[in-house]
């Protein structure tokens, strides 16, 4: 039997360790939690005393950066180990991974790199999938990556290599919308047709997210994926035409570096779940 | 399947002389090398942070701009092997030792030892350590056979150097003071609750705790420690253990001996 992924149609934010004490003494500002499941690999210690007191409170959804499902390598059996005893110990209510890989010849780049898109690598990251959810005995959620550069070898629009792999595997979808709106800038496509052409009935999770905008040097933008600032007006307005098409999902507010006080990410969750709370009366009327 | 384009860009990470993989492609092809640099920097750069945060008191000895170019030089040459990035930088102290720049400041790879150690306690398994009770229980006869299990927090970094005093100060433990008194210091570093604690041990302090540590008993382990220092302190170095809570079993003892 394999569970599904059940996070509830809600505002969420990525926990941050300084607003602990934030998150705990309010009721209930937010619909859930994420983390990273690498920063709880750890035998015990501060890091789990805060997991186990939040889980208390809020369904979590547990988000690997480290896993490497789109290597061509075997996955890594000791770390998909360990993945599988955080989710024994929280039971969160997803764990979702990125369409990427971070890790070579047993060095870990600490980056979500890029694969090229074709029919073998789709079979290759279809077997890891299959490989994770049977090791897991969970649906996970795969998530379109942030892209900088084209790859000579693909031959596959990512929204159809995601959309494939989804129906081989059964695994749900994490949509990124700051990530379309980044890999599209960067890429020179259009991030309505992305989102026009994606499979959203398979969605159970949304990212939103903050982006550094640079320059390429060659005159025109190079948006960075930094988690680091608020969302921009362009990437709520994909949100909003998502969010028209599939009704309310679980929202993540995902701010990793320069991270604010806790009002301020707090605000940007509350932004979101009028978002949801809009779309559901509108549907109901 | 042979995967070339992961080779490839590995290569690249690794290596930043190298040129840019053939199959990765911009539209304004000057621009590819702009575009792979965040790759790069997102690996470099973000492992940087990593050691930064974890090796707070090197930095500031060295200052910001010389620790970043230490650990660059550290990232390429001893990347991460493991995506579980808490014990990343466990090297960093055998990479000090040989780094040429830092010669002039022979303390840097113990105080490196220790922000390690430190790092590790804090992750170590959470273990209730042992009460007096425990002890109280042992009959006289039985302390000098008596094995006790120490916290899996604790560390014992042995120094040339005053290694704890360093850190103290330079970690705002300690007003920054110039060290009058240049000994070799012992440092404990054990985390039996939720806060890590790091502190010098008394004379023999280090050779009674490491034998504890293999597993002998404490009769032995006190005369280990007395031919290593003539004034070793059997029953103040054992408060001190019971009292920083050090221990969480006591083996031969079934009351305080069961798994954790």
């Amino acid at each position: 039997m394999r569970t599904g992924s059940s996070l509830p149609p809600r505002a969420g934010v990525g926990f941050k360790p300084a607003h602990f004490h934030d998150i705990l003494n309010e009721p209930k500002p937010v619909g859930f939690l994420e983390v990273h499941a690498e920063n709880y690999m750890g035998a015990g210690g501060p890091p789990h005393a805060q997991l186990a007191a939040l889980r208390e409170h809020y369904p979590l959804s547990l988000h690997g950066v480290g896993l490497s499902i789109g290597s061509m390598q075997p996955l890594d059996r000791d770390h998909l180990a360990r993945l599988k005893a955080v989710c024994d110990r929280y039971q969160p209510a997803s764990f979702s991974e990125h369409l990427a890989w971070s890790s070579h010849d047993g060095v870990y780049f600490n980056d979500l790199l890029p694969l090229p898109y074709t029919p073998q690598t789709l079979v290759r990251v279809a077997e890891h999938i299959d490989q994770v959810q049977t090791a897991l005995g969970r649906e996970m959620l795969l998530e379109n990556p942030s892209r900088y550069l084209h790859m000579a070898e693909s031959i596959l629009p990512e929204v159809e290599f995601l959309a494939e792999l989804s129906r081989r595997t059964g695994c749900g979808l994490l949509l990124d919308v700051n990530n379309i709106f980044v890999s599209s800038t960067n890429l020179g496509a259009d991030p309505q047709h992305y989102v026009d052409a994606f499979p959203l009935a398979r969605v159970k999770e949304i990212h939103l997210g903050g982006h550094h905008v640079d320059a390429d040097g060659a005159g025109a933008p190079l948006l960075i994926d930094a988690h680091g600032a608020p969302v921009v007006p362009a990437v709520w307005a994909l949100y909003a035409r998502v969010i028209a098409h599939t009704g309310p999902i679980a929202t993540l507010i995902e701010w990793d570096n320069d991270v604010p006080e806790w009002p301020i990410l707090r605000a940007e969750a509350d932004a979101a779940d009028r978002i949801l709370a809009d779309t559901a009366r509108a549907s109901a009327a | 399947m042979v995967a070339v384009f992961e080779s490839a860009l590995s290569e690249a990470l690794l290596d930043p002389e190298r040129p840019l993989p053939s199959s990765l492609r911009a539209a304004q092809p000057e621009s590819a090398d702009r575009r792979f640099a965040v790759h790069r920097n997102n690996m470099v750069a973000g492992l940087v942070e990593v050691l930064r945060e974890r090796f707070p008191v090197v930095q500031k000895i060295v200052g910001e701009e010389f620790f970043a170019a230490t650990a660059r030089a550290f990232v390429l040459r001893c990347p991460p092997r493991s995506p579980v990035l808490a014990g990343y930088g466990d090297e960093l102290a055998s990479f000090l030792a040989g780094f040429a720049p830092i010669r002039e400041l022979p303390y840097l790879a113990d105080v490196a030892r220790l922000e390690a150690a430190r790092t590790r306690a804090y992750h170590a398994a959470d273990v209730a350590p042992l009460d007096v009770a425990a002890f109280a229980a042992l009959a006289p006869a039985e302390v000098h056979a008596a094995r006790l299990k120490l916290h899996p927090s604790v560390e014992i970094i042995r120094s040339p150097h005053p290694v704890v005093s360093i850190w103290a100060m330079n970690s705002g433990e300690l007003t920054l003071a110039p060290i009058g008194d240049w000994r070799g210091q012992d440092a404990l570093v054990a985390r039996p609750r939720l806060e890590v604690e790091i502190r010098a041990l008394p004379p023999g302090g280090a050779a009674f705790l490491l034998a504890l540590a293999g597993g002998m008993p404490l009769g032995q382990a006190a005369e280990r420690a007395l031919r290593e220092h003539a004034d070793f302190d059997l029953t103040g170095n054992l408060a001190g253990v019971i009292r920083a809570g050090l221990a969480c079993g006591i083996a031969g003892n079934a009351a305080t001996e069961a798994a954790p």
